[in-house]
């Protein structure tokens, strides 16, 4: 428990952390909606080319935009960019950073997905079965062209009958399965040598308007955040006031309608005090209709002058 | 449960947080029922349809409103709509913000049950296995049944054990067809919903960024200032129900000294806390009547002020004051229907 603690207040403790945790998590989704989605390739001529290609790039497409939704610092972006001057000039490369920043994270869960998706290599079996070269394959070699095409098509369907035991299936499965994985591994090899040249020759170039866009853009991020408190804090504030000058206003009313004499003497100021003078039935009635039938005005200057 | 109390407190920081924790449990129930749930196709002609589209449909709708009744916003918007103007204008930019926010929330476990039927294909089989291009798919050559006979045989596609249209189209090829458009209508509808949610996150920014501040801000104040009065009303009701029942144990402890004709006892210096806590209940008797009057005979929700000090009535630290009684049992005996 302590572990889990320590590492939920290391990701909360500030915004950057939040939103690498974000990103894992998505990462993580993304291969758990993977290994949960049944695949099940129609295996027909013209629908499996579209069915293999739409499962293996609309999926990132969409995790793409949830890493963007998600991210709160995209709307920050956004506002700072489209906000008026001012007072306050605008420095785009703080605008750049932040953008590249949200864009490198949004990338991660789509390419995780494609990674996964070549690595385990169903998708491609599925799009790319029709256009395997049937010469090479000698179950298909000898057969008329319209029918190799059926046949191809039903080759990532394991149980179709005509196909179960065939060991010509299993060669182009095998054929396709080969260069979906090497393609993902390729990829993923190619992707880890960008990111490691990157991270390892940024320093040698504009590090000091890296430190500065990195600085500002954690401060625009942090002056939202307690904006929004101080936002929070101000209208718990006034709403109090404002609660307490309507029971005055209430109390006063009444002091005015009834005839009572005004009260004398000791009295149980505790008590006293926190029934601000409403003290029956009909008067606690007559507070809660006058509370929704004519809400106070929002201004408490009043209460202030009293 | 340390881990519970922690997640559950990050939920509870703010309101916002709290309605997206009950926006994400709902999306889970959504799955977890719908993986609960027993899909059975009746397999007749007529009624595949509608039980297909009815599992699709009519479960999201009912989410769509569950997600409304467990957001206790909604009776702040009612609220806040329907209340007369009095001294305070009403900002109909407030009410759209409020309802907007809240219908969000309340569409993601409907499209969440929507996405995750398609993409299963289960529902969409039964709904349209009627309509299979027999033509493409399957056998043209088969002799000749009547339309209504191919229905009946279609129909019967996603029920396995009962199929008999082999010869027709092929049981696994029209089930994998089907699936495909299904799976292909679910990431379909996934990324337009994921759009749509995008455009409108982002293109806020871009509009009317300062009118959306205001909203929010608003919305959050009438949120916080319902809290506080709520809040307000039960201290109110607990220090009022303090001094009526204190003031009932006084008016006991009186009537029963004046109905024995003694003189009240003057509380002991030293007496301390304890006396001043008896209320001047003091034996089995006294304390028992107390309880039937309390039952019987319930006080009325009016609170006396206190009596005016006199010379010498208002002896002792512990003394509570004393009332006239005469005017207690009237007031009694008027709202003793109370």
């Amino acid at each position: 428990m302590d572990r889990f603690r320590m590492i939920f207040q290391y990701f909360q403790s500030n915004s950057e952390s939040v939103m690498n945790g974000i990103c894992g998590l998505l990462a993580l989704a993304s291969v758990k909606m993977y290994t949960s989605f049944d695949f099940s390739c129609p295996c027909l001529p013209q629908y499996n080319m579209a069915y293999g290609l739409g499962v293996m790039f609309i999926p990132p497409i969409i995790l793409f935009l949830c890493g963007l939704i998600l991210n709160r610092q995209s709307l920050v972006m956004l506002e700072e960019w489209r906000r008026p001057q001012g007072h306050r000039k605008k420095d785009l490369a703080v605008i750049r950073y932040m953008c590249s920043s949200i864009l490198q994270r949004a990338m991660v869960a789509p390419v995780v997905w494609i990674i996964v998706t070549l690595l385990d290599g169903k998708c491609l079996i599925c799009a790319f079965s029709g256009s395997v070269d049937p010469e090479k394959f000698v179950g298909f070699a000898n057969v008329s062209t319209v029918q190799v095409q059926q046949l191809l098509a039903k080759v990532p369907c394991k149980d179709e009958e005509l196909m179960r035991n065939s060991t010509s299936r299993k060669a182009v499965s095998r054929y396709l399965r080969c260069c979906s994985q090497a393609l993902g591994w390729s990829i993923l090899l190619i992707l880890i040598i960008a990111a490691f040249l990157a991270r390892w020759l940024r320093p040698c170039f504009n590090q000091a308007t890296l430190l500065q866009a990195r600085h500002w853009s954690n401060y625009i991020d942090m002056e939202q955040k307690i904006f929004e408190e101080a936002c929070c804090e101000h209208s718990r504030l006034f709403a109090h006031k404002c609660i307490l000058h309507f029971f005055e206003s209430v109390r006063q009313e009444i002091k005015l309608h009834s005839f009572s004499l005004p009260r004398e003497g000791e009295q149980d100021e505790g008590e006293e005090d926190l029934l601000q003078g409403i003290t029956d039935q009909d008067q606690v009635n007559k507070l809660l209709k006058t509370w929704y039938y004519e809400k106070p005005p929002l201004d408490v200057s009043q209460a202030h002058q009293r | 449960m340390d881990k519970f109390r922690m997640i559950f407190q990050f939920f509870q920081s703010n309101q916002e947080s709290f309605m997206n924790g009950i926006c994400g449990i709902m999306a889970l129930a959504s799955t977890q029922m719908y993986s609960a749930f027993d899909f059975n196709c009746p397999c007749l002609p007529h009624y595949n349809l509608a039980y297909g589209l009815g599992i699709l449909l009519v479960p999201p709708f009912i989410l769509f409103l569950l997600g409304f009744v467990l957001n206790n916003n909604i009776s702040m918007l009612a609220e806040e709509w329907r209340r007369p103007q009095g001294q305070r204008g009403k900002d109909p930019a407030v009410l759209r913000y409020m309802f907007c926010s809240m219908a969000q929330r309340a569409m993601i476990a409907p499209a969440v049950w929507v996405s995750v039927t398609l993409l299963d294909g289960k529902c969409f089989t039964c709904a349209f296995c009627t309509s299979v291009p027999v033509e493409s798919l399957g056998n043209a050559s088969h002799p000749h049944l009547s339309q209504g006979e191919i229905q009946q045989v279609l129909a019967r596609i996603p029920c396995k054990e009962i199929y008999n249209g082999q010869q027709l189209i092929a049981n696994e090829v029209a089930v994998r067809y089907l699936r495909c458009i299904s799976q292909a209508l679910g990431w379909c509808f996934v990324l337009l919903m994921t759009t749509l949610a995008f455009l409108v996150r982002s293109l806020r920014p871009c509009f009317s960024q300062a009118a959306f501040l205001k909203s929010r801000y608003w919305s959050h104040y009438i949120d916080i200032e319902r809290k506080l009065f709520d809040e307000t009303c039960a201290e109110h009701a607990r220090s009022f129900a303090k001094v009526c029942i204190q003031q009932f144990f006084e008016g006991m402890s009186t009537d029963l000294v004046a109905a024995r004709c003694h003189l009240p006892r003057k509380a002991p210096a030293d007496a301390g806390e304890a006396a001043e806590k008896l209320l001047g209940i003091t034996d089995q008797g006294t304390m028992n009547m107390a309880l039937k009057s309390w039952h019987r005979c319930k006080p009325a929700l009016h609170l006396h002020p206190p009596a005016l000090p006199t010379g010498n009535g208002w002896a002792g630290e512990g003394q509570p004051p004393m009332y006239p009684s005469a005017p207690r049992r009237e007031t009694a005996a008027y709202y003793s229907w109370v």
